[in-house]
């Protein structure tokens, strides 16, 4: 074991060289990194949300609302085939998951269920084809029920997840947030880190508005007071800021969809002055806007958002070129918002911050500072401890001590690891550890020593013998770490990493890189007695 | 040349003979803890039972009966104040508000406007607001982090040693896990992540030390054949003394900073692992030995004194 060859020891002094090589962008400032090859500067630790500031956000996905829609379309799409069919129903209900259909004649089950079937689309294709239907269409009697399958559910809460986030992304890139970490989590839910961010109010506004935007018209005829709408018509409440109404008695049929919008900006309206949206529509939604604008010159066109009307202007001409403007009594930052949404698109539900944890930059400053003092404090405490102890073979030790912090920086840099508050706590807590590696190997020796062994083969015996104990006692750690890592979340993962990391680069730096000193030394001085 | 030693080489000191002591007041202690997490229980942080934390930094002093008389005002259950670290600097806790996950949101967003009002020119530094079903999620998964920690630990120690040493090392580390709890419960440190990371860590550091111990135990059966069982742990126990304190210490001296400088989170987190050092080193000797004591004799021990070829000498090996 005392026997190094030249090129292991190349080998072992060009592993330490190379970690100090790698973690010095951490340590660099902006211009110097500016001046040096990407890749380089790019070896840098990321700071967690906790030590640079920042907001983490946990969204949940209202899946009840999704499967809501779809059944909704289906009651829609069931009444359109009945009717195509010639099949004469006495109610339509739509269920939880389900549509059941009460058919006035149970001799055209058969038909009604060869009609309703058509509704089907196939789900979980593949690039060979195949899939499966996503609705069951079963007959009893004279009920015929549509209901979703399992596959068709699960497909339906995978994309509404995946458009979520997408629209997540298009409206926090709106929001010129930095480096945005958005991720899905589990089957209905996305993280959201948001780093720099302060006061998440306005993100939390903007992710927390599902943005769905129709245009309507207004059923003049009613009253919006009676608290009862005509058939095909519904009571909407008019959106806070409307000077005029309170409430609104709208059609149900959509005229124009929002997500036939093509572009939105917030400005200003040269007349009154007041913040307004401008928003531009792509082809087809502009000449649907330019026939319904056609067709209903004098009537109030209601804007709805999110079942709310923002506004409900008279069209006083027809509007042929696809631009308009919402004005709904906008201050400056409600008008840049709505905006906003309306380029972003509108999300397939709503959305539901479950969890926030938000840190401010002074604070995250301050965690630095504090962690940075645990450590020095830590690292001279421990070092005057084990010189005090072993002396010569103790201030060898600390050496080592100082290389594996510059290798676990090193290694966390390259797999640009984020550290956490946490992750300095592992930092500290693994030079506790890795020197005991160096306290059973001393004490090894010492004992050998007393049994009036020669000096190498004292040492030899010391090595050689400890190192079971010291790869065991690594190896309980580890596994602990790797279960921290796997079941716990958000900063404490930190620890878990870094104190890994620590632990097996302390058997290299340990015990190699250890070893090396004290052989060198060995062969240089060759005393008579070790010195422990 | 001076070295610094904590206890004197060969010491000899009959660790045996505190045996029944030894498993008689960890027993009692862990009984105790065992109570203590039914009533009075543990202060759950809101990883683990949801709600919501505010840290503020007040431009002045912070006025506590004026800020508590304001926020018990929002009429949101039980409201606590802490001050930490410097008079200026509030902690404020809210226990989980009726209602959804969504709940929580507006509850924190009504507080940072209530001090914002309250006491212009505060700076809120810190916002977290769990909700139950994340709340109750975190706590599932570090329970189960725990519970496989240790059957880890059982597989691990079962294939490195004869039962007996795993038997011993897992009976250790449940007396020790309970111990911690009881810790939290008397303190009333918040039990969180941070908690079951602090729990992780002790195991880990305590299964360590009792490797250690085995493993010298385990090569003094090979190397003394003729040895009594209880003479022959008194003697690992002491050979491996200096190692099993000065480990210790240095763990020990590395984390004193984070009780010291590591912040509201850390803190905690420090304070727990000074405790469980402590526990860790002193169940190594007087409870994990004790244990291979009982289980061990005329087991570990089959070679009776007259069949010992290895004769009167110890056996050294090269």
């Amino acid at each position: 074991m005392l026997y190094f060859s030249r090129w292991k020891i190349y080998m072992i002094l060009a592993t330490c060289i190379a970690g100090f090589i790698l973690m010095l962008p951490n340590f660099m400032g902006r211009d110097t990194l500016a001046a040096l090859p990407s890749w380089y500067a790019n070896t840098r630790v990321s700071l967690g949300l906790d030590l640079r500031g920042g907001s983490h956000l946990l969204l949940e996905v209202d899946m009840a609302t999704v499967i809501r829609d779809r059944v909704e379309g289906l009651v829609d799409g069931a009444r359109q085939q009945l009717r195509t069919a010639n099949i004469g129903y006495t109610a339509l209900n739509a269920g939880e998951r389900a549509v059941t259909v009460q058919l006035r004649d149970p001799a055209q089950a058969a038909e009604a269920v060869k009609a309703l079937r058509q509704l089907a689309s196939p789900v979980g294709r593949t690039a060979l084809g195949g899939g499966q239907p996503d609705l069951d269409v079963t007959a009893d009697g004279d009920t015929v029920t549509v209901a979703l399958s399992e596959v068709a559910l699960r497909d339906r809460a995978t994309q509404a997840i995946e458009q979520s986030i997408e629209i997540v992304r298009r409206r926090i890139d709106e929001t010129g947030v930095n480096e945005p970490t958005i991720a899905r989590q589990g089957d209905d839910r996305i993280l959201v880190q948001l780093p720099g961010v302060e006061d998440p109010d306005r993100i939390k506004r903007l992710l927390g508005t599902t943005a769905k935007m129709t245009f309507r018209l207004v059923d003049v005829n009613a009253d919006p007071n009676t608290g009862r709408a005509p058939p095909g018509s519904e009571i909407l409440p008019s959106a806070e800021g409307d000077r005029y109404q309170s409430k609104y008695v709208i059609r149900k049929k959509v005229e124009v969809d929002g997500a036939t919008l093509q572009n939105a900006s917030a400005g200003t309206n040269p007349q009154t002055g007041e913040w307004v949206v401008n928003f531009e529509f792509n082809t087809a939604g502009a000449n649907r806007f330019a026939e319904v604008t056609k067709q209903n010159v004098g009537r109030p066109f209601a804007i709805v958002l999110d079942n709310k009307v923002i506004s409900a202007p008279v069209i006083r001409e027809p509007i042929t070129g696809g631009r308009g403007q919402i004005s709904g009594n906008f201050t400056a930052a409600g008008a840049n918002d709505l905006a906003v949404l309306l380029r972003a698109g509108a999300l397939p539900a709503p959305l539901k911050v479950i969890e926030e944890r938000t840190v401010g930059p002074d604070l995250g400053a301050d965690s630095i500072r504090a962690g940075l003092t645990a450590v020095v404090v830590g690292f001279v405490l421990v070092c005057v401890y084990i010189i005090a102890s072993y002396g010569l073979f103790g201030a060898f030790a600390c050496f080592a001590l100082l290389i594996n912090i510059v290798l676990t920086l090193a290694a966390l840099s390259l797999l640009h690891a984020t550290l956490t508050l946490p992750g300095i706590a592992g930092i500290l807590l693994t030079l506790g550890l890795a020197v005991d590696a160096n306290i059973l190997i001393n004490e090894r020796i010492r004992e050998e020593t007393k049994k009036g062994r020669g000096v190498f083969a004292s040492m030899e015996a010391g090595f050689s013998r400890a190192y079971s104990t010291i790869v065991d006692s690594n190896l309980t750690t580890a596994i602990k770490m790797a279960l921290l890592f796997i079941f716990g979340t958000g900063t404490i993962k930190g620890f878990a990493v870094t104190i890994t990391f620590g632990i097996l680069i302390s058997m290299f730096t340990a015990t190699v890189l250890v070893r090396l000193m004290m052989v060198t030394w060995l062969r240089r001085t060759r005393p008579a007695t070790l010195p422990v | 040349m001076f070295h610094l030693r904590l206890v004197p080489d060969n010491t000899k000191i009959p660790f045996m003979n505190g045996r029944i002591a030894g498993l008689v007041v960890s027993a009692v202690l862990s009984l105790a803890s065992v109570f203590l997490f039914f009533y009075p229980g543990l202060n759950y942080g809101i990883d683990f039972r949801g709600g919501i934390v505010i840290e503020a930094r007040t431009p002045q002093a912070a006025d506590f009966a004026s800020l508590r008389h304001t926020l018990t005002g929002l009429d949101m259950g039980q409201v606590a104040l802490q001050e930490f670290g410097s008079p200026q600097d509030v902690l404020i806790r809210l226990e989980r508000q009726p209602g959804d996950d969504a709940a929580q949101q507006v509850a924190a967003d009504r507080v940072r406007n209530t001090l914002a009002e309250a006491v212009p020119g505060t700076q809120v530094r810190r916002v977290e607001a769990v909700g139950a079903s994340v709340s109750g999620e975190l706590f599932a998964n570090g329970m189960l982090a725990l519970g496989l920690a240790m059957l880890a630990m059982l597989i691990y120690i079962w294939f490195r040693f004869e039962w007996q040493f795993g038997f011993g090392a897992v009976v250790t580390l449940l007396l020790d896990i309970t111990k911690i709890v009881g810790f939290y419960a008397i303190t009333g440190l918040q039990f969180n992540l941070v908690a079951v990371a602090a729990i992780l860590t002790i195991m880990g550091y305590s299964v360590n030390d009792k490797v250690v111990v085995y493993d010298r135990m385990r090569e003094n059966l090979r190397i003394y054949k003729k040895m009594p069982l209880r003479e022959l742990i008194d003697k690992s126990i002491n050979e491996t003394l200096n190692r099993t304190l000065g480990t210790s210490m240095s763990t020990l001296l590395s984390i004193i900073p984070l009780a010291l400088f590591g912040g509201e989170a850390l803190q905690d987190f420090g304070i727990v692992l000074i405790f469980g050092i402590f526990l860790a080193t002193s169940s190594s000797i007087f409870i994990a030995a004790p244990i291979l004591l009982f289980l061990g004799e005329n087991r570990l021990r089959r070679g009776t004194p007259t069949d010992a070829p290895a004769g009167n000498s110890p056996a050294t090996t090269p």
